[in-house]
């Protein structure tokens, strides 16, 4: 525990505490905190078979899709606004904030491209039918303007936009990425805005509907993705020795931020604080991480000392825990460097055994786990854990477990040396 | 607590040349900026100077895992590093943040076109599609597409490893990537952050996405705010900026020249209806705190109705204020030209040509907003 006392509205540190009022999540597991609480607890897998697209030739041919939502036509920017308002909507209802969200928007986005469907429908209006295709006659057909309204589609900065119009957010909407990590940036931007005395609220989303085939076959050329694709619930193993890769997922989650003031002011029911946000980049490779760990271990200490709390005052690590063999050798290593000796008795679990890893929505959707295991005192598993890695001196939490949990560690990496980990309480 | 933020670094490139130098004299020069209207018939393009690239890039592996947006960004993003003296400084680069504003990368247009072609007569287009996707995709393109890529490149080449964030959106992600560096800086958060952009305008996908919905003017080139006809569009330019941003005490205590000071960003989103742009510019001008600039630097894209709201705007704001078009030196680089409008802006006041100079930035199809960059 900190030898300085925090208040009840301000950290150690005098700046505003960050409550969190609201909570909002889907996932392949389903629709909401309920539905996916009850299915995480049980180490329920939302891994399948991927429907959406043929995947014959595919290495990889299963996912953590989110079947149950679409939209049309069904290209990433649309599927990821979709799931951040469905997320949003629960999240903001729980808050009872109002239907004017009193605070700016902060929105890991995944990046955006025009996609095959439209590529082809675009090469048809060309009308050439003999000779190659070049984007000469893309550019053609775009003349037509008969596809007008797909410049807003695939541009990027329409999701947030539209996010903003529904919600009502105040100011410019920031859309970010920071890879995998981009669902925690998103949480720390507006916990630094709040930080700073500039809003009383924010409304952090991060989001992702990208399972389609370039994406896919994208990770796939990097060698990142598990290809045990059967049984698909096996795939995702974070933690063991076996252990080939991660699985895509899609989903979002929504997380209104408050300063403490202002929620007890207006009597909200606080569901739990972000205590400290901690980050650091990482020049060694564009999808590896140095190999002594040291930005790792940095980040996680930089959100420690951010929370105002030594490493003993940590419950339980929400891993970033890919089931690639490098993220989870590096993040056990860093986990050892920072925990010491206690590593072996610290509950270490990663969601996407379950989940699958949601890429730009992962930090925001396990950040509300995280707060979900503090609230209900329960930590959902790392299932697939059969045959442990025995270089991983860690407490992997193989089946559910029930415990007091006050400050759970949240991490997050990402390509591109992105390092962003979060700490969430119960209490300040 | 609000601490005075300076400029200590500028980095450029674009059609212009690279440098302070030569953006001070295109800025002085009433001269067109190059343009090339044949490469990307029908539409012009303001083409990067030539760079040679292993002066910011010493490893080609490096230059090789890039696509022009990023190596670009990576090259303006040494020349500001160089300009505030802290290239050789390993710690003051280990120590220093980074907020980049980002599209997305380039694609291979060969793979594209060949794909393209198969799938008119493909039996089994899913297949056909994978089966390419997976032969003829370099791995690597991968990371050069990734909008945050830019800020790893800069990592990795440069050694600048604080961390980073990269804001997506198009003009106003700009804007925001230096309301928040400077508020960060300002509020005692960090100390020290480089905030940049980097875009390429020469590559057909981008002219694609913005042909749809008819946003961009040609044949030729022709002076931002004389492209009333047909609502004019515009020219896209390639072109990275960056700046070095920190605390004046920060600045003072290592010995570095405080090139200009750049004050609280004011920025905003408004839905867009007749009027709305000019309304919001001349609110933000107000709130930025805009007394007497010596110049307005527009980022105006070119559209004329968009155009024409921004300069009632300014001109209800700042009665006979200058106005000069960034578009009319460097063309418009989408997500780069808030950043650049403040990086020649703090250019200017280092030169002694402006002790205020006012930039704004109306995106295309959302977001305003104003920067005030003074002398420092």
């Amino acid at each position: 525990m900190p030898d300085t006392r925090s208040s009840s509205t301000h950290d150690t540190q005098g700046r505003p505490l960050v409550a969190v009022t609201g909570l909002g999540i889907v996932t392949s597991l389903g629709q909401g905190v309920a539905e996916n609480w009850n299915a995480l607890t049980a180490g329920r897998s939302g891994i399948r078979a991927i429907r959406r697209f043929p995947t014959e030739g595919l290495r990889t041919r299963i996912a953590g899709t989110v079947d149950f939502l679409d939209t049309d036509p069904l290209v990433a920017p649309l599927l990821s606004e979709r799931f951040a308002t469905v997320a949003a909507d629960e999240a903001v209802a729980q808050a009872g904030i109002g239907s004017a969200f009193p605070g700016a928007l902060f929105v890991a986005v995944p990046p955006v491209e025009m996609e095959w469907p439209q590529r082809e429908a675009l090469a048809e209006a060309a009308g050439s039918n003999d000779g190659e295709i070049t984007y000469s006659d893309l550019q053609r057909s775009a003349a037509s303007r008969r596809f007008d309204a797909w410049h807003d589609l695939f541009i990027f900065g329409t999701v947030a936009d539209r996010l903003a119009d529904r919600f009502g957010t105040r100011g410019s909407p920031i859309s970010l990425s920071t890879a995998c990590s981009s669902g925690a940036t998103a949480i720390q931007l507006g916990v630094e805005a709040i930080r700073r005395g500039e809003m009383e609220a924010a409304l952090c989303i991060g989001t992702d509907g990208s399972v389609n085939p370039e994406s896919l076959i994208r990770f796939s050329l990097l060698s990142a993705l598990s290809t045990q694709n059967d049984p698909p619930d096996g795939a995702s193993k974070p933690f063991s020795k076996n252990r080939d890769g991660f699985v895509m997922g899609e989903g979002a989650a929504a997380i209104v931020l408050e300063s403490a003031a202002s929620a007890r002011a207006r009597g909200a029911a606080i569901l739990g604080y972000v205590l400290g946000c901690g980050e650091k980049g990482d020049g060694f490779h564009r999808t590896r991480s140095s190999p002594d760990g040291a930005p790792v271990i940095a980040a996680m200490r930089a959100a420690l000392a951010d929370a105002g709390l030594t490493p003993e005052a940590i419950d339980h690590v929400n891993a970033h825990g890919t089931s690639t063999p490098e993220n989870d050798k590096m993040e056990a290593l860093g986990c050892s460097a920072v925990f010491g000796d206690r590593v072996g008795q610290l509950p270490i679990s990663s969601n996407k055994s379950m989940i699958g890893h949601t890429l730009t929505a992962a930090g925001a959707i396990e950040a509300v786990i995280s707060l979900l295991t503090i609230r209900n005192g329960r930590i959902p598993p790392t299932i697939n854990y059969a045959i442990p890695d025995p270089a991983l001196l860690l407490d992997v939490v193989d089946r559910t477990r029930d415990m007091r949990v006050s400050r759970v560690l949240s991490n997050s990496f990402g390509f591109g040396g992105q390092n962003t980990c979060l700490v969430l309480g119960d209490e300040p | 607590m609000s601490r005075d933020v300076v400029v200590t670094g500028i980095g450029l490139v674009s059609c212009a040349g690279e440098g302070i130098e030569a953006h001070l004299a295109a800025f002085a020069s009433q001269e067109a900026p190059r343009t090339d209207a044949d490469s990307f018939a029908p539409y012009p393009v303001h083409p990067v100077a030539p760079l040679t690239l292993d002066a910011q890039i010493p490893k080609k592996s490096d230059q090789r895992q890039m696509e022009p947006w990023q190596r670009l960004g990576v090259y303006a993003a040494g020349l500001a590093l160089d300009s505030a003296g802290v290239k050789n400084d390993p710690a003051f680069k280990a120590a220093l943040q980074l907020v980049v504003a980002a599209g997305g990368g380039e694609r291979d247009y060969a793979v594209d076109g060949a794909i393209l072609s198969g799938l008119r007569n493909a039996a089994d287009p899913g297949a056909f599609l994978n089966e390419r996707l997976l032969n003829d995709l370099r791995p690597t393109l991968f990371l050069a597409q990734l909008s945050n890529l830019l800020a790893g490149n800069i990592s990795i080449v440069h050694g600048v490893t604080g961390a980073s964030r990269t804001f997506m959106g198009e003009e106003s992600c700009g804007v925001d990537a230096l309301r928040i560096a400077h508020a960060r800086v300002a509020s005692g958060q960090i100390d020290t952050i480089m905030v940049g952009s980097s875009y390429n305008a020469e590559r057909p996908d981008v002219m694609v996405v913005h042909e749809m919905g008819g946003f961009l003017d040609k044949p030729v080139y022709r002076p931002v705010f004389e492209r009333g006809e047909e609502n004019g569009g515009f020219v896209l330019g390639s072109a990275a900026a960056f700046l070095v941003l920190e605390t004046a005490e920060h600045a003072s205590a290592r010995g570095a020249r405080a090139l200009a000071r750049l004050m609280p960003v004011a920025n905003d989103r408004m839905a867009r209806k007749p009027g709305s742009v000019s309304a919001s510019l001349a609110r933000l001008i107000g709130e930025a705190g805009i007394g007497q600039p010596d110049v307005v630097l527009s980022g105006a894209t070119g559209l004329a109705d968009l155009a024409a709201e921004e300069l009632a705007g300014i001109r209800a704001a700042l009665p006979g204020a200058g106005i000069r078009a960034t578009g009319d030196i460097i063309g418009h680089p989408m997500e780069v030209t808030a950043p650049f409008g403040a990086a020649l802006g703090a250019a200017l006041c280092a030169a002694g040509s402006a002790r205020e100079v006012a930039v704004t930035s109306v995106g295309h199809r959302r977001g305003e907003g104003v920067i005030r960059v003074l002398a420092a």
